[in-house]
């Protein structure tokens, strides 16, 4: 097994971090990791290059939303495409992805139209789309506290017997998404325990974007976080988090090894929060401009245009159009976020329970005799 | 059938019965399967349904909510122990932000039906940790419902109706009185729902409200009472959040007096709720100030100490009496 590694280097530093694709768009050659990802075409690659490029677009437009005043905040994932349009591309529709509030790309590649999560930022809902039908979790705040929900959901899976089916259509995992400062969380720690334990169909993700916030991932570790499963008897790997291409095929890798009876896996895929933490955040305060410089050369979505290009498979046209959509979708955005109403206050009372509550009943009464009275006045 | 049982057997039973019901409800805990529970309260269980519905879980608090709230998402209705009162806070993220706000964040889309069993208060000689009374904590966030026991009948059907209900159920067991027996009818519910309070000894002088352990303790003192010619109603308030507020303010405007008792320290807990909501509705019936009986506003002591901590029946006959001095 070279792409999930059980062992920990005797210099802990010289772990080894997948690629195929070069900065450059140099593509290398990984016998497992071309193995899986051997059925995609140049069509499909074109396809994560558009979807990139839309979440980004997305995110950008996002952004300029919040200047505008539309949104109370935004939780920016540019530079973070790759890892996310790869690890969402490696489930199927019948897997359960469990995300953290920074996983647009993953969304997106669910299936959940953007203006959806700009339900939460802008603060008409808590969330913005039905978890069931879209088999992914809600936008996670309270960080780590999603890892032993993503656990239970897949103890439920391996009890429903959707594990080790031999059906493709059958058999599912969960990936469970959390980022370099949760993964000091003990809830964390715990979900691995469990998990190993429970021999849980799941795969543990971690984008590890080098800052929580301020702090550096140093702080929250001192040996590659790749390595921090191996104690638990969980097989893990550290991927170039900016390669596309590399991200699906190691995921899909994990996610088969889960849905297949294996156990869980753990992949830290390595990539960088080219903007601050989110539009409270100013990230001058802490961090040299050069650093991000440096990563804004790593780019996921030049990585894979170059590699398109070296193969001849990408054109002007293509990428024209690319952007031509992304600037539809950010209008659509910008037109949908102001065509979408402040919610009845009525309805803080409305979820509260599932089933009728004195307290809640009676708080609405007081509520609307409230109003009522201004009604009135009008 | 009318067997005499203690509490914790009843709520065994009321367990048995539910897993026997509907096969998506579990029980997770820790030494809850081989064992049985520390209290043996799931005795039998791991042989009748096997490990995989008496799930025996790692010793983390939070994921044992953590993964019951996932396992929620597949329809899965997980019902756990918490071995000690003390042994919550681990839990408080995954049960306060997390389970009890996610029917609300999914806007009604997601139930989260998981019951939380929490064996509480003192009077036990444990050590640290193992005589605490943190109900407050948890009525005090909306989107659980806290109901706890004080008879074996309640005890079986209260829990079966926990796991009947959608929403997150917090149940806190009297633990001190598991050993305690009482008729439980298998065949007929009570006519109050597991959300609503009981009157368990009428009377027209004055009300005591008491839950869980110090229920016998005001009975107790309402028979002592009635020696000095005081007859005192006694309410089992049952359920925490929601409380069964008519019930309550029924008996106070018959009585123009109310004491609470609970074993929780009285600052901040819930009888000044009680007495808020009591002072607002029955302003022109009450012939005293509303009188709390409760735990010390200090950390619960050592055990040789606890009988100076807990309320007795001497200490609710006392604001009973100071009662009828206004």
């Amino acid at each position: 097994m070279t792409v999930f590694r059980t062992s920990i280097p005797q210099a802990p530093q010289e772990e080894p971090t997948l690629r195929l694709l070069e900065a450059d768009g140099t593509r290398h050659p990984h016998e497992e990791l071309d193995a899986a990802i051997a059925d995609v075409t140049a069509e499909q690659m074109r396809g994560f290059y558009r979807d990139m490029v839309m979440i980004r677009a997305a995110d950008l437009e996002a952004t300029n939303l919040q200047r505008q005043g539309q949104l109370g905040l935004w939780a920016s994932a540019l530079g973070q495409e790759g890892a996310q349009i790869g690890a969402g591309h490696a489930c199927r529709p019948h897997d359960y992805l469990v995300p953290t509030y920074r996983e647009h790309g993953i969304a997106w590649a669910r299936g959940i139209e953007p203006w959806r999560l700009l339900e939460m930022f802008r603060g008409v809902s808590h969330l913005g789309w039905d978890p069931k039908a879209l088999k992914t979790h809600p936008y996670m705040i309270v960080l780590g506290s999603q890892v032993p929900q993503g656990v239970g959901y897949a103890m439920g899976i391996k009890r429903d017997g959707l594990v080790d089916t031999g059906d493709p259509d059958k058999d599912t995992a969960v990936l469970t998404l959390f980022g370099d400062g949760a993964s000091s969380e003990g809830e964390v720690s715990e979900g691995f325990t469990w998990a190993a334990s429970f021999q849980t169909p799941t795969v543990f993700f971690t984008q590890n974007n080098q800052w929580a916030i301020s702090v550096p991932t140093s702080v929250q570790t001192r040996v590659p976080l790749a390595q921090r499963s191996r104690g638990w008897g969980i097989p893990s790997a550290r991927v170039d988090g900016n390669d596309v291409l590399g991200v699906l095929a190691a995921t899909r890798i994990a996610m088969d090894a889960a849905r297949s009876g294996g156990g869980p896996r753990f992949i830290e895929a390595v990539t960088y929060r080219m903007a601050a933490h989110t539009t409270s955040d100013d990230a001058t305060r802490y961090r040299p401009s050069e650093e991000e410089e440096s990563w804004r050369q790593k780019d996921p979505i030049k990585r894979l245009g170059a590699h398109l290009d070296s193969l001849d498979e990408i054109d002007d046209d293509f990428v024209k159009s690319c952007e031509a959509e992304g600037h539809d979708l950010a209008m659509e955005l910008h037109h949908h976020i102001h065509a979408l109403p402040d919610p009845d206050p009525r309805e803080m009372f409305e979820y509260v329970y599932a089933e009728p509550h004195p307290l809640i009943e009676e708080e609405r009464a007081q509520f609307e005799a409230f109003q009522a009275q201004f009604e009135e006045d009008e | 059938m009318v067997e005499k049982l203690p509490i914790a057997k009843a709520i065994g039973l009321g367990l048995r019965d539910a897993m026997r019901a509907d096969d998506k409800v579990l029980i997770m805990g820790e030494d809850v399967g081989r064992l049985g529970g520390v209290f043996r309260v799931t005795d039998g269980l791991f042989d009748e349904f096997g490990g995989d519905r008496v799930v025996d879980t790692p010793l983390s608090e939070a994921s044992i909510i953590g993964t019951a709230i996932g396992l929620a998402f597949r329809g899965y209705r997980a019902n756990c122990e918490i071995q000690f009162d003390g042994f919550v806070f681990p839990a408080f993220n995954q049960i306060t932000t997390q389970l009890a706000k996610m029917h609300n964040r999914t806007e009604g889309r997601v139930r989260v039906p998981v019951v939380i069993r929490i064996p509480y208060g003192g009077a036990i000689g444990a050590v640290e940790h193992h005589s605490e009374s943190p109900e407050a904590y948890f009525t005090h966030t909306a989107g659980l419902r806290v109901i706890t026991p004080s008879t074996a009948n309640d005890a079986y059907w209260m829990t079966r109706q926990a796991i009947e209900c959608e929403d997150p159920v917090i149940v806190f067991e009297p633990k001190r009185h598991y050993w305690l027996r009482g008729e439980v009818d298998l065949d007929h519910a009570p006519e109050e729902s597991a959300f609503q309070a009981r009157i368990a000894r009428p009377g027209e002088d004055a009300t005591v409200v008491a839950w869980g352990p110090t229920v016998s303790t005001a009975l107790e003192a309402a028979a002592l009472a009635e020696e000095e010619g005081r007859s005192v109603e006694v309410i089992d308030l049952r359920s925490l959040n929601p409380i069964d507020m008519p019930t309550v303010i029924e008996s106070v405007q018959r009585t123009g007096r109310l004491v609470v008792v609970h074993e929780a320290p009285v600052f901040g807990g819930l009888g000044g709720e009680i007495a808020a909501r009591v002072t607002e509705q029955c302003f022109y019936h009450l012939e005293a100030p509303v009188q709390r009986v409760g735990g010390c506003s200090t950390p619960y002591p050592p055990a040789r100490m606890e009988r100076h901590y807990l309320p007795d029946a001497e200490r609710v006959l006392d604001a009973v009496t100071a009662s009828f001095a206004y």
